[in-house]
C-alpha cells in the first residue's frame, strides 16, 4: 500500500484530535479561572473545594482520571441510582479539561496574586466592590502574565488528547493503531503521525503567540 | 485471582482490602518504571544539553530541533513508535524496558532545558572572576559553575520525577502491568471498576504527595550557594 493512502483516514482522526483539543482547552480555561479565583475566595467552602479539586487532579495521573470517569463513574451512578454513563467524547473532553484546568488554576491564582498591592488599594480607595476590582483591575493585568504558561499547557493538552484513543474515541492515535493492525506498516504510519502532531503543535504555538500579543496590550506601563 | 492473590467480593470493604496487596504489586512496577525512566531522562537530557550548547551550528541546531520535536509529540505515539519500530530493526526489548525508554526519551527534552537553564543562571561575573584568577576552563566548570548549578538543577529535576510517575500508566497500552493496568484487569474480571480505580487514584495521590514533599525538602536542604565538590 502507498503511504499516501494512509492520509485520508489519518486526517479524519486529526480533525477529531483538533476538536478535542479545542473543546477541552476552552473548558479547561473555564475550570482554571473558576478554581484559581475560588482558591483566593474568603469563603472557606469555595476555597476548600477549589483546593481539593486542584490537589486531586494535579496529584493523580490523567489516565487514571480518564478511566475513572469512563469505567468507574457509571458503577458509582448505579449505586446511587443515577445513570452516569458518559459517552466516550464527553468523558474524554471532561477528563482532559479537568486535568488541564487544575494546572491552569495555579497559574491563574499566581498571576492574580502577583498584581501589585497598590493596585488593590487604589481600587479600594475608589470604592470598587471586590467583584469590580477582580473584573476591571486584577484580571486585565494578570492575563498577560498567564499567557506564556497557558501556551505550554495548551500544547500539553494537545499531546494528552492522544490518551482518549484508549477509551475507543476515533482520534489520530486511534486511527493510526487501526491502520497499523491492518497493514503492519508501523514505521511509516507512526512517522507520519508524529509529524502530524508536531505540525498541530507548531500551529497551536503560533496561535498562542498571537493571543499573547493581543492580550499584552493590557500590560500596564509601570509594571 | 491475580498474581496468586484471591479477592473477596462479599462486601465493598472486604473487596478493597483483598485487592490492596495486588495493587501494591502494581505500584512497585510503577515505581520501578518511574526510577528507570527518570534515569534515562537524566542521561539523555544531559547529552542533548551538551549538544545544544555546542559551538558548532551543525551540531547544536539538529539537537535543538530534536528537543522541540520530542517535546511537541505525545508520549503515547512515541511509545508505540519504539514498541513497534525497534523490533523491525532487530532491537527486541521487553515491554517494560521499551516503556521506560519512551518515558526517558520524552522527558529528556524537558531535563535538557533544566540543565541549560541551571548552567546559564550562573552569572557571567563568576566566569570572569574565574578567568581573572587564571583557572582553566575545565576547572572553572568543575569548581565554579557546576557546584553552583547543582542546587538549582536538582529540585527542577525532582519535579519531572513526579511528572514521570504520573505518565507511567500510559505504559499499560504495551501490556506493562503497572498499577492502573492491574486495577483495570481486576475491574474487567469482577465488573466492579469503581473500587480498584478509586483506590489507584488514592494511592497515586499518596505517591505524588510524598514525592513532592521530598522534592521540597531537597530544595530547602540544598545549600543555595553551592556544593564544595571536594
Amino acid at each position: 500500500m502507498e503511504w499516501t493512502s494512509y492520509l485520508p483516514p489519518l486526517l479524519e482522526g486529526a480533525w477529531v484530535t483538533v476538536q478535542l483539543a479545542v473543546y477541552s482547552t476552552v473548558l479547561g480555561a473555564v475550570f482554571a479561572f473558576a478554581a484559581g479565583i475560588g482558591k483566593l475566595s474568603h469563603n472557606r467552602l469555595i476555597s476548600g473545594i477549589s483546593v481539593v479539586y486542584i490537589e486531586v487532579f494535579r496529584g493523580t495521573s490523567l489516565l487514571v482520571q480518564l478511566f475513572w470517569l469512563y469505567f468507574a463513574l457509571p458503577v458509582a451512578g448505579q449505586i446511587i441510582g443515577i445513570d452516569l454513563r458518559l459517552p466516550p467524547v464527553v468523558a474524554g473532553i471532561l477528563a482532559l479539561a479537568l486535568n488541564i484546568g487544575a494546572y491552569g488554576a495555579e497559574v491563574v491564582r499566581g498571576a492574580i496574586q502577583a498584581v501589585s498591592r497598590s493596585q488593590r488599594e487604589a481600587a479600594r480607595a475608589l470604592n470598587f466592590t471586590p467583584r469590580q476590582t477582580l473584573r476591571w483591575i486584577l484580571i486585565p493585568q494578570a492575563l498577560p502574565e498567564m499567557m506564556p504558561t497557558f501556551g505550554n499547557l495548551a500544547i500539553q493538552n494537545l499531546k494528552d488528547t492522544a490518551l482518549v484513543s484508549l477509551i475507543s474515541l476515533g482520534d489520530l492515535a486511534f486511527r493510526a493503531e487501526q491502520i497499523r493492525n491492518f497493514t503492519q506498516d508501523s514505521t511509516t504510519i507512526y512517522t507520519i503521525v508524529l509529524f502530524m502532531y508536531f505540525g498541530m503543535a507548531l500551529v497551536l504555538t503560533a496561535m498562542m503567540k498571537l493571543l499573547e500579543r493581543s492580550v499584552g496590550r493590557w500590560r500596564t506601563a509601570g509594571t | 485471582m491475580l498474581f496468586g492473590i484471591e479477592w473477596d467480593t462479599s462486601s465493598e470493604w472486604a473487596f478493597a482490602v483483598s485487592i490492596l496487596p495486588i495493587l501494591l504489586i502494581g505500584m512497585w512496577v510503577t515505581i520501578q518504571a518511574t526510577v528507570l525512566g527518570f534515569f534515562v531522562a537524566m542521561v539523555l537530557g544531559l547529552i542533548l544539553a551538551v549538544l545544544k550548547a555546542a559551538p558548532l551550528r551543525i551540531v547544536s541546531w539538529p539537537a535543538r530541533a530534536l528537543t522541540e520535536f520530542i517535546r511537541d509529540t505525545p508520549l503515547l505515539i512515541q511509545l508505540f513508535f519504539l514498541y513497534y519500530v525497534l523490533p523491525e530493526y532487530g532491537i527486541i526489548l521487553p515491554a517494560f524496558l521499551t516503556g521506560a525508554l519512551a518515558l526517558g526519551v520524552q522527558y529528556s527534552a524537558y531535563t535538557s532545558e533544566v540543565y541549560r537553564a541551571g548552567l546559564e543562571a550562573i552569572l557571567s561575573g563568576q566566569r570572569e572572576a574565574a578567568r581573572a584568577l587564571n583557572l582553566s576552563s575545565v576547572r572553572t566548570f568543575t569548581h565554579v559553575i557546576l557546584p553552583q548549578a547543582i542546587p538549582r538543577i536538582i529540585p527542577a529535576l525532582g519535579n519531572y520525577l513526579v511528572s514521570i510517575m504520573k505518565d507511567v500508566p500510559v505504559l499499560s497500552v504495551v501490556t506493562v502491568l503497572e498499577m492502573l493496568n492491574v486495577a483495570k484487569i481486576i475491574g474487567d474480571r469482577t465488573f466492579d471498576y469503581m473500587v480498584p480505580l478509586s483506590m489507584v487514584g488514592g494511592l497515586y495521590l499518596i505517591m505524588t504527595l510524598v514525592a513532592s514533599a521530598g522534592v521540597r525538602y531537597l530544595d530547602v536542604m540544598l545549600p543555595k550557594r553551592g556544593f564544595p565538590l571536594r
